[in-house]
């Protein structure tokens, strides 16, 4: 057994023989849950805001003609509507989601559709103002998350890979694909991919998405120059910003994939609770 | 088994969101609501503030990167009788005038701001919708004004007066000052709409721009229309603006009458626009008629500083 302080959390066994452990301390369990709100109002009304003007670009300024991204609708030759996403020079018929989708039974000329906007009417005024709002919030629980995981030590202890997660990485990417969940002691720790994903999540996307959308701010631009240019332009950084968001999506989107099938119940209990079930193992039986 | 579970929980997952959703428009909808909203722009304000100084000047940009088309964006064309006339003469009877809380009230030609002290800068210029230009600017800065007009002790605001009609108030002439609530134009709800709304509003005939129509608005920064008037039914809104005395004197903050080396052409605001730089585009009020120096801003539109402002857009526009 390989020495990680994180195989060696208490344990405790109830009166059926089930192994149990403290999975999440509470200042981790809050912060997960307000991250997922604040991230769930920040990803509509940031899509809302896009709406107000459905393309991207590199550098410091639009080049209207040339857009890296535009999501639009556009007119077929026989007179109807069509949406479309258009990447460099490819274009995808997107209608019904993406650049024209119907809302509340009419079809209506927008880049994401009403129900994943916030708010649902096209509102950039109101969709702003959720959107900088939450921005603090997330800012203040990722500062909260962050110092706590730092000095209560559980950052390492829970997202640093051990030297043996390390070696065995091969093993433990093929257990993965494999749908193979880790059991009994081994579930104390997340594996090494978890770990890397979150700290990926953790410690790059999420400051990348805040920094990317301070780089917009054209008052941040004045007191902080370099942060824009660091992005490569203010148009680089809301392109970031967007690419980011959808990264952050496709991680929740494999997360909340993950939890359902290695144990929907074990995973929210301890979420919610911090109790973490271990499985009625060999090692009890004995 | 664990399908069916599976499904249960999507299904309640989808129904949650929903109600939350739905749930934030109705928040958002409320008073409160509207104030807990606005709780992001001051703390945006005073971060953003403690990080500069009230010198500290926007990105500067080489020659090399001006934007080959400074994108119009709003009013791009004033439809109003009184602004047609004096840019059909070249905007010389143009008179800009300082007012309000000021020592000395001013009414400056463009000859006379040309000849005042003169700033140059190649800026970018952020619009709320998302995309960035980067033009050179000329004009005079606003500091450079105020100071000749002298500022009364009182005065924190400066708000600018425009020449274009956005839209109509309801009801009669000077019934009231509250939102157009069931009127039956057509309302921009961002700067991008706003030409959407010119033509529509042109071509239902319901705008104060058309030469044949009956109604000329009278103008309030006190040029009188060039026509006898006709009663006037309907009270214009004109584009308003304002910023605090923090933007008004940083060095950056001019009264543009060139671009790119040019005079300001109508679309980006001729004769005469404002730059305050380390904001984002609605600021840069275009058609700028007069400045007025107030000591609060409640008695300015509806109370919000600015005619995008009063439709829910943050005052304080530095993100």
């Amino acid at each position: 057994m390989a020495a990680s302080p994180a195989l060696e959390a208490p344990e405790t066994v109830d009166r059926t023989g089930r192994r149990w452990f403290y999975r999440h301390p509470l200042v981790i369990r809050l912060a997960h849950w307000v991250n997922a709100a604040v991230l769930l109002v920040l990803l509509m009304s940031g899509l809302q805001i896009f709406n107000a003007h459905p393309a991207l670009y590199w550098g410091a300024t639009s080049t209207f003609d040339n857009p890296a991204l535009a999501i639009t609708d556009v007119q077929g030759s026989d007179g109807r509507s069509r949406g479309v996403v258009t990447i460099g020079s490819h274009t995808l018929d997107t209608t019904g989601v993406l650049g024209l989708s119907k809302q509340g039974g009419i079809e209506v000329e927008r880049a994401f559709p009403s129900w994943a906007t916030l708010p649902a009417d096209q509102d950039l005024a109101t969709g702003r103002r959720w959107h900088f709002l939450f921005a603090w919030f997330l800012v203040l629980n990722g500062a909260v998350y962050l110092l706590y995981g730092v000095f209560s030590g559980q950052l390492r202890r829970r997202l640093i890979p051990d030297g043996d997660q390390i070696r065995d990485f091969g093993g433990s990417v093929r257990e993965h694909l494999l749908l193979r969940f880790p059991e009994g002691t081994e579930a104390k720790r997340y594996n090494v991919i978890q770990k890397l994903t979150y700290l990926v999540l953790v410690l790059g996307l999420l400051p990348a998405m805040v920094l990317a959308g301070l780089a917009m701010s054209p008052g941040m631009d004045a007191a902080w120059p370099w942060l824009t240019e660091l992005f490569g332009g203010r148009q680089s950084a809301r392109s970031v910003h967007f690419i980011a968001a959808g990264l952050i999506l496709l991680f929740v989107v494999v997360h909340v994939l993950l939890v359902i099938v290695s144990g929907l119940v074990n995973n929210m209990r301890g979420m919610i609770t911090g109790w973490f079930s271990l499985g009625r193992d060999r090692e009890t039986a004995r | 088994m664990i399908l069916h579970r599976r499904k249960i929980l999507t299904a309640g997952a989808g129904l949650m969101g929903t109600a939350l959703l739905g749930g934030c428009d109705r928040f958002a909808g409320t008073e409160a609501g509207q104030r807990t909203l606005r709780v992001g722009e001051d703390a945006n304000e005073y971060v953003q503030r403690l990080l500069m100084s009230p010198t500290t000047l926007a990105r500067e940009f080489p020659a090399s990167m001006i934007s080959p088309w400074f994108k119009p964006n709003g009013s791009i064309d004033p439809p109003d009788r009184g602004y047609r006339a004096l840019a059909a003469q070249n905007f010389s009877d143009f008179k800009l005038a300082v007012d309000g809380l000021v020592q000395t009230p001013l009414a400056l030609s463009l000859a006379d701001l040309r000849a005042l002290p003169a700033r140059t800068q190649i800026t970018r210029h952020d619009c709320v919708e998302g995309w960035s230009c980067i033009g050179q600017w000329a004009g005079v800065p606003l500091g450079e004004v105020l100071k000749k007009a002298g500022l009364k002790p009182q005065a924190r605001y400066a708000v600018f007066h425009c020449a274009d009609t956005l839209e109509y108030e309801a009801g009669p002439k000077g019934g009231g000052k509250g939102r157009a609530q069931g009127a039956s134009l057509w309302r921009p709800t961002h700067p991008g709409a706003v030409r959407e709304a010119y033509l529509q509003l042109a071509a239902a005939d319901d705008w104060g721009g058309p030469a044949t129509a009956t109604d000329a608005p009278k103008d309030d920064w006190g040029q009188g229309s060039p026509a006898p008037e006709p009663e006037e039914t309907r009270t214009p809104i004109r584009y308003y603006e304002s910023i605090d005395l923090y933007d008004a004197f940083n060095p950056q903050t001019i009264l543009a009458y060139d671009l790119n080396g040019k005079p300001l052409p109508v679309s980006n605001g001729a004769p005469l626009r404002l730059r305050v730089e380390r904001q984002l585009g609605y600021k840069q009020a275009k058609y700028v008629m007069r400045v007025e120096m107030v000591e609060s801003l409640a008695g300015i539109g509806q109370g919000g500083g600015g005619y995008w402002e009063d439709r829910g857009y943050e005052w304080y526009a530095g993100i």
